[in-house]
Parts: C-alpha cells; structure tokens; sequence
C-alpha cells in the first residue's frame, strides 16, 4: 500500500513522463485548481502547454471542523492540464490510474455526464465525473471557454481529488485515516487545521472586514485591468508588454476567497450572491481579455525577432 | 439489376450522455434515409445501435450503383437557326447529328436526350455519411480540434465504414475512416478487424454488447440471478434501467450489502441515495420491506476479487452516514421552531424570500380551506411548515426530498397527520403522469403553493414567453388544473385568481388589470390543453364548455362529458347548427337584449317555440342546477323540431319592427339560457344551415 505522498509522487511522475511541467502549489487560496493562472490564465491563447501540480483547495462552507470523515475545508486536488487534448488522452488517463495501483480489470470504471461551469471565472467546459466502483474520482473536462473567451486549442483538464482517492486506495472509511506516510495520518498532519478554519470561517471571521478586504481587492484589480485598457499597443508597447497582468489576476483570487468567506458566514443573501458573483467574473473576464491581449503583443514581437 | 451491398457505419466517440443516445440514433436513421433519397438510393433495411462508445448504423441492400437516368437538356429555339444549335452541341460534346428537335407549348426547341450514367454508391456515401456525422442534432454540443473546429457531442476518435469489403474514404475532425473497430476500453483490443457478418460477434468477443435490448435482457437475467433463493424482490425501475443499458458496454449486475442499522432512515432517503445518487437497484422483501441490499450494475463482466462490490458498498455507507447525520442534526429542532429562518432563503430577489412566500401560500389556503368547507387552521398550518425543510441540512443534500422530508420532520414533530401528509405532498405533480396529492390538504396546499407563485410572477412581469420559463411557471398552471379537476376540488377559480391578484397588487403597484388578465388567460390556455391533449375532449367541445356559465373545473369537466355523450344524439348537431345561425343573426342585427312579449307573437311556429321554451328552458335549469347537464343538455336537443319549424316558416326580419324585435328577444332568450351550459354555436358540424 502506497502512503499519501507515494500517492501524489507517482501521479506528479507518471505526468512528468508525459511531458508536464511539474510546478508546485500557487500561493494565493483559490476554490480548485482550475482558477490557478497555471490554469486559468495558460489555457488562454494559441501557445500549447502541459502542467500539473497538487493544488490545497479551499471552500470554507464545505468545512466540517474536522469532524466528518469525508468533508474538508481543504482538499488537495492533482490538477493535470493537457492543452491541446491529445486524442488518446482517456488511454493516458487510465494508465495514470495503472500507475496508481488500481488495477483496471478488477474495478468498475464509468464516465458519467458532467459538465463544468464557473460562474465566477466566465468559464464553462465539457465533460463527465469519473466512478470507480461507485465513487467519484477524477473530474474530466474539455475546456471550452474560460474568461468569456473561447479557447483556440481545446484543454483537457484532470482534476483527481487525492483524499477521496487515496482513501479508496487504503481502503479507509475516514480520509482523517489516511496514512500521510508511515506512522503519521492525515488526521496528524491535518486535523487542527480543519477545526481551526472551521472556527474561523463559520464563527469568527469579521464580516465588516472581509467585505472591506472584498472592496480592497476589488478596486486594486479594476484598476490594474482599467489602466492596461488606457494603453495603447504602438505608443505604450514596452508598458504594456511588463504590465502586471498576474498581479491583477492575484487580486482577483483574493476577491473570490474573501465571497467564499463571507458565503460560509452566511453573510451573502441569495439575492445579493448573484450580483458578488457577477463583480468578480467581470474581473475574471477582464483580466483574461487583458491577458489573451498582452499574450499576442508578446507573440508578435517574439516572432519579429525570429523574423 | 445492379448489385446490392450492406453498409456497416460505426462512429466511435468518447462517452456520450446516456439520455441522448436514443433520441441520436432515431435522428441518424432519419438523416440517413434522407439523404439517401437525395441521391435516389434506397436501402433494402435500415437499423441502429448504440453504446455509450459508438453509433452504428446498418444498412441492407445498398445499391453498388446509382441508377442511370435520362435528362432532356433544353436548348436554342429552332428559329434561332443552326449556328446557335451548333453551339450548344458543342458546349456539350456532342455533335449536332445528336441533337433534336422538341416541340413545346412556347414553340419548336433543339434539345439534348441525355443519359446520366449513375454514380457508384460507395463515392456518394463518402459525401452522406460525414454530413449525417455532422448534422445529428445534440441538446449541447463541444469542439475539441481547435476554435472553428467541428461540433460534436463529444470527441470523434475513429470511424469504420465498410461498403461491402471496401472502406467508404472520408474523413470527419481529422479522423481518416477505416475498416477497425474498437472494443471495450478494458475488456478488449484497440483495432478489431471484422466483416459485415460478424462483426457483433467479435465486438462481443472484445466485451461490447453493441444491442441494447441484450443489454437490458443481461442486465435481468444477472439481477434474477442474484436475487435466487433469496427471498427478495427486484423493485423495478424502469427509467434507471434505461440509464444503465446506456451507460454501460458490457452491464453486470452485482448485489451488495448494506448495514441493517440504516433501515432506522426512512425508506425514502434511502431510495433516493441509493437510485439517484448511486444509480443502484433497491432491493426488498416479500411483504414489501426494504432490504439491507443493493444492486449495482457495472461496466464489466465479472468481479471476481469482489473489489467492485467491496467499493460500492463504502461508498453507500458514507452517503448514509451522511445521511443519517442529517436525519439526526434536523429533527434536534422542529420545524414550527425554524420558520423564522425562511426569511433568509430568497425566493425570487423581488418576490422577496420564503417567509414572505410563506405568507402568500397561508392566506391563499385560508381561502382555499373556507370555500371547502375544510378546517383552516390546520391548512394555515400546513402552508406555514411547508417550506421550512429547505433548511434542513437532508434537504440542501438531496434537493429531490423537498416537501417529503418535510411531511416526514413533520410527522416526526407530532404534527397532525393532516399536516405532515399535506407538507409531504405538495410538490406533486410534478409531471401531467405524476399523481395529485393524496388527501384533501395535501391537493389545496399544492394549488396554494403554485397559485401563489403564479401570481407572484405574474405580477411582477415575469411571464413565460415561447421557451423561456424559468420559474416552470407552465408545469405550475398545470399542476393546478389537474390537481382542482382530478381532485374535485369545486374551488372557484377566478375567484381565487381575482383575490389572490388583489392581493398582488396591494404589494407591487406595477401589478395592474393587466396582469391579472394575463395570469387567467395563461390558466385558460392551461384548461384547454389539460382536457384536449390529456383527456382527448374534442377542441370545439373545449371551447363550447368553457364558453359556458362554468365556476369550478370539475363544474366544467361534467359539462365536457354531458356534451360528449349528447353530442352523439341525433337532435344535436341540427340544433348546434341551428344556434350557429341564431348567433349570427343576433349578431348581424346588434340586437342588445330584451324582453319577449307574448302578445306580439304571430305565426303559429313562433309561438310554439315560445311555450316549447318555456317549458324545455325552465326544465333544462332546474336541471342544470342540479348539475345534471346530461340531462339538462337532452331537454335542449327536444327545442330541435320547434327550431326547426320557426326559422321554417317565420321570417325573423318582419317588416314590423316590434314584431322583429320580439323575434329577436326570442332567439336572444334561446342562446342565453343554452349559453349557460356550453356555448352550442362552437360545435363545429357537419351539417349547416347557413
């Protein structure tokens, strides 16, 4: 049996041995690793790219105070992008899985419709939930859209969720069960961090700050977005070209962070939840419009270099 | 006789959604025949099949060649002389010794007989079969070759297409066609080489049953197998069935189990965690009980080790972990304890949230509950729990447990059983094959739920407009007609949709006669189609029914039946065409109302229509009093001879005009008192009198 981390170390190879770029964690919390700009902001564009990382997820409603054995505040996803989908990516996928130690000809494997939407990123996908013996492991989608911005090369985004994986693997009822390595569980590892976060996001977070935090973030990534926009490509070229497009990006993370915050307060009526999230696709858009722009500026002169 | 060929066709995709596959296939064989008629090519026999993996098309008896066929080709008149004519031969390659002359209505012309030799099948069906490919209509559809790319449901990844023994040559988003085929991802080879006559053979042999309905019979057979000397029952469910013949290339049916503790739950949680949720069979026992068992049907022929079942059953003990978790955490508090909570669980942003919504639905079933005859302190506290399971924590899980969960937190709270069953109920129908609610509570609870939404929307100007209804404000309007008639709730109707529009208005000012309108004319619209398209009343029995005095809909349903079954008397139609006629001359004259004064009738015929009325008019209301319309509709068809020897022998525009104006007041007197029952100038008859 294969600890936690053996887990991820094989995945993270079998991957690296297709041609990704191995990259770690981004910094900034998000909600699931496809809003990291490893994903989000390179699936933009005609450049091809492969990468997959292990990205820490963080949906405060979903916390548990460490109590339930299969819920988190934070998960950890193994995010894989392939862009563009080779046509024998569901082969791939299936020998990742071999490479696992699941052993295909005993289990029972079904793809099953679900297509994927984020309302927040303006970004929509096709796809199915991957069942083995009854349990979802494996999120499979066809990017089609991300931003507002249809894709020129066709992504195809895994997304593993490594607990609920890895649980099944070592044949554990509790994901706090599982054997991070040998003689420590991910209940040692992880435990304080769920009930503490719980704490925080369900009981203490301030409301008044976080929607300061919200505002703040805001206006600094509307900003960066407004004055890129006031550029102009010939005048402003070597401007533009530097212009800190990730850092807007940044700040548009942290909007959508502080909304999953103050939504597990419950400080967000249902009514309001449609308009907060309408804020920060308009960033999200905004700054992948910006980004898809910079993207062809660079190209351009990089091909005039070439030239 | 040219030869005749099969055609094998077999698009290999990555998993389509398995409700789309039926319909796909229905859509392919259509597009197929059309196109080949286009070409003036016709298969002996056409089937289809499918897997989640591949659409198959089967054709018998293709012609290996297009037939020939003649074609005159028109040319210069022959008064255009023979150097014209020379150059239309030799534009087409053809001498002037092999052109003619026709002669035609607009004179003499050359013309060319010309024989099309037809083309070789195989080379218009590399033309048909990518344009079926890319024509299939799909509810969404992705590309995957780039932006631009072709839309399919989900990526092409081969394509076989055998004409005989030769490979039919395209290609469709880069995918070359070909002879292979493929079989199961885990169960067989990645290139099979096949023939027409075993191809399902071999796919068989590489763990692909490409026929649905061996599929389905495999997946039986495996279920009776397992259920064998065991005492318990299959439940059958159809549609989940349905799923699972398309979710699967090689289903096996395996049983597993679960912890007899979990039984405590109710049955209906367990149903849905174990159907919905996890796609398994239920399982019970001779008398009915659910059993500790479930049955789970896998893409794959065996499970030898018992991992699959093992996997399963992990599964299904955290979801009713959870499950009962939830079961514990909502009953700690009762419901009547969380109705405050309601007003932070929006309804609709203007309509405000549930507790306002709450609101709505008590004082529509406070009426509701008087005009019954009902105990409206119980239906108020009906319409008072019964949104409160949104909160709950089993309801946010299972969002399909609304209302259910409620009647049964209800039932658990030591509600009247009146409540509970009223609560649990009160989303039916949720289709026109659904049922109506069981009790009496249960069925005014849901026509207050779905009125108060109507009028809601309504008010505020959300109305449905072509396809658009995101409120489902139709199924709404729907449920309420057939819950009133199929309940026999005799609820007035546009009462209740004036009281509660007024109720609107005093909340929205934008909320005006116009809305109101709206709101009956959409329930009208709703009436006619429940009795014409789900109780199969003719349209003009629809609409000479509803143009009566009605109140009620099962007031308006006995006057549908009365009509029905009179309608089929020989007085009938005579006299509806009779009436068509009255109509009109009520109509041309603008006769305004009035009295009859017996001492101006004249002609015998119209005086014995007066006392025939009177006599059958005073008869057919006591009748219809009594609701009676059979009866009341028989009395009416017995006006016929005396309608009949009026417009006879008496002229209704006599010169005289108090004598034309008491015929009139006559007739009109006639079509008022028959307009109360139905509207008998709507019957559309076979026999005019106009």
């Amino acid at each position: 049996m294969d600890s936690y981390q053996e887990t991820i170390f094989k995945l993270k190879r079998f991957w690296a041995k297709h041609g990704c770029v191995i990259q770690e964690p981004y910094d900034v919390e998000v909600g699931a690793g496809t809003m990291c700009p490893e994903t989000f902001l390179r699936v933009l564009g005609p450049k091809p790219y492969k990468v997959a990382y292990v990205q820490p997820s963080r949906r405060p409603a979903d916390g548990r105070y460490g109590e339930n054995p299969n819920r988190l505040y934070k998960h950890s996803q193994l995010q894989v992008i392939l862009k563009p989908a080779p046509a024998d990516v569901m082969d791939l996928y299936l020998e990742s899985l071999e490479a696992i130690g699941i052993r295909l000809d005993q289990h029972d494997l079904k793809f099953e419709e679900d297509n994927w939407e984020s309302p927040t990123l303006g970004a929509w996908g096709i796809g199915w939930q991957v069942m083995l013996d009854g349990l979802e492991i494996t999120q499979f989608t066809y990017f089609q859209q991300c931003g507002g911005v249809d894709l020129d090369l066709v992504p195809a985004e895994l997304t593993y969720g490594l607990e609920r994986l890895v649980a099944f693997l070592q044949d554990r009822k509790s994901v706090f069960d599982i054997e991070w390595v040998e003689g420590v569980s991910y209940r040692d590892v992880r435990f304080l961090e769920e009930q503490q976060f719980s704490v925080y996001n369900f009981e203490k977070a301030d409301v008044k700050m976080l929607w300061q935090l919200f505002e703040l973030h805001e206006a600094e990534a509307q900003r960066l977005v407004d004055e890129y926009r006031g550029l102009d490509a010939e005048k402003d070229f070597a401007e533009k070209s530097r212009f800190p497009l990730l850092a807007a990006y940044d700040h548009v993370l942290n909007c959508s962070h502080t909304f999953n915050l103050l939504d597990s307060r419950g400080a967000i009526s249902v009514t309001e939840r449609v308009a907060v999230i309408g804020r920060v696709r308009k960033l999200a858009v905004g700054v992948a419009g910006c980004w898809t722009d910079q993207q062809r500026l660079l190209d351009g002169a990089e091909q005039e270099v070439q030239a | 006789m040219t030869e005749r060929l099969p055609l094998l066709f077999e698009i290999g995709v990555e998993e389509i959604p398995h409700w789309m596959i039926p319909p796909a296939l229905g859509e392919m064989e259509k597009l197929f025949r059309t196109l080949c008629a286009e070409n003036r090519i016709e298969a002996e026999a056409v089937r289809t099949d499918a897997t989640p993996r591949r659409l198959v098309l089967r054709a018998e008896g293709l012609p290996a060649k297009q037939e020939d066929r003649e074609e005159l080709l028109m040319g210069p008149p022959k008064a255009a002389g023979e150097g014209a004519a020379q150059g239309f031969a030799r534009k087409n390659g053809v001498t002037l010794a092999e052109l003619r002359v026709e002669i035609t209505p607009k004179g003499e012309y050359f013309a060319l007989q010309r024989r099309i030799e037809g083309r070789p099948v195989i080379g218009i069906l590399a033309e048909i079969l990518p344009a079926v490919i890319g024509r299939i209509p799909w509810p969404k559809t992705m590309y995957w070759t780039g932006k631009g790319g072709p839309a399919f449901i989900r990526p092409v990844r081969w394509i076989a297409a055998l004409f005989g023994d030769q490979v039919v040559e395209f290609d469709y988003a880069g995918v070359r066609s070909g002879s292979l085929t493929r079989g199961h991802r885990r169960l067989g080879a990645r290139e099979i080489v096949f023939g027409h006559s075993n191809y399902e053979e071999r796919l068989e042999k590489n763990g692909v049953i490409l026929s649905a309905g061996k599929r389905r019979q495999r997946i039986e057979a495996g279920v009776k197998k397992l259920l064998r000397s065991t005492g318990l029952e299959w439940v059958r469910d159809e549609a989940l069935l349905d799923d699972l013949v398309y979710l699967t290339e090689y289903p096996t049916p395996v049983m597993g189990r679960f912890d007899e503790k979990f039984l405590e739950l109710p049955r209906e949680v367990l149903v849905t965690v174990m159907r919905h949720h996890q796609r398994y069979f239920t399982v019970q026992d001779g008398e009915g009980k659910l059993a500790p068992r479930f049955i789970a049907v896998m893409n794959m022929k065996a499970d030898r080790k018992g991992y699959v079942v093992k996997g399963n059953e992990r599964v299904l003990e955290a979801r009713f972990t959870d499950a009962r978790f939830f079961w514990e955490v909502d009953r700690q508090r009762t419901l009547a304890s969380r109705v405050d909570g309601l007003a932070h669980v929006t309804f609709q942003a203007k309509l405000g949230s549930y507790r306002e919504k709450t609101l709505g639905i008590v004082l529509t079933m406070r009426r509701l509950a008087g005009w019954l005859g009902l105990d409206a302190d119980l239906a108020e506290r009906a319409a008072r729990l019964a949104k409160v399971d949104l909160m709950t924590e089993m309801v946010k899980e299972l969002p399909e447990l609304q209302g259910v969960m409620g009647g049964l937190y209800a039932r658990a709270d030591g509600e009247p059983e009146e409540v509970a069953q009223a609560i649990y109920d009160h989303y039916l129908p949720q289709s026109m094959e659904d049922p109506i609610p069981r009790t009496v509570y249960g069925q005014i609870l849901s026509v207050a739920d779905k009125l108060d939404t109507l009028e809601g929307c309504f008010g505020i100007g959300l109305t449905p407009s072509g396809s658009k209804d995101p409120f489902a404000l139709r199924r709404a309007a729907q449920g309420v007609v057939k819950v009133l008639v199929e309940g026999r709730l005799r609820v007035d109707l546009k009462r209740a949709v004036d009281e509660g529009m007024a109720a609107t208005e005093r909340l929205f000012p934008e909320c005006g006669p116009g809305q109101r309108r709206a709101l009956w004319e959409f329930l009208l619209d709703r009436i006619r189609y429940y009795f014409r398209e789900v109780r199969g009343f003719a349209y003009d029995e629809v609409n000479a029914a509803m143009a009566g005095g009605w109140k009620t809909l099962p007031d308006l349903e006995a006057r549908l039946y009365a009509l029905k079954l009179v309608r089929q008397t020989e007085n009938f139609e005579p006299l509806a065409a009779s009436f068509k006629r009255i109509r009109n001359i009520l109509r041309q004259a603008a006769w305004q109302g009035g009295e009859v004064r017996p001492e101006l009738l004249e002609a015998p015929e119209e005086k014995a229509l007066y006392d025939e009325a009177q006599r059958v008019l005073g008869e057919a209301a006591r009748l219809r009093a009594l609701e009676d319309y059979i009866g009341a509709l028989q009395a009416v068809a017995a006006l016929r001879p005396a309608v009949d020897a009026f417009f006879d022998n008496v002229l209704v525009n006599a010169p005289d005009e108090g004598v034309r104006a008491n015929r009139l007041a006559l007739l009109g007197r006639l079509m008022t008192e028959v307009s109360s029952i139905a509207d008998f100038s709507e019957i559309v008859t076979t026999t005019t009198t106009e």
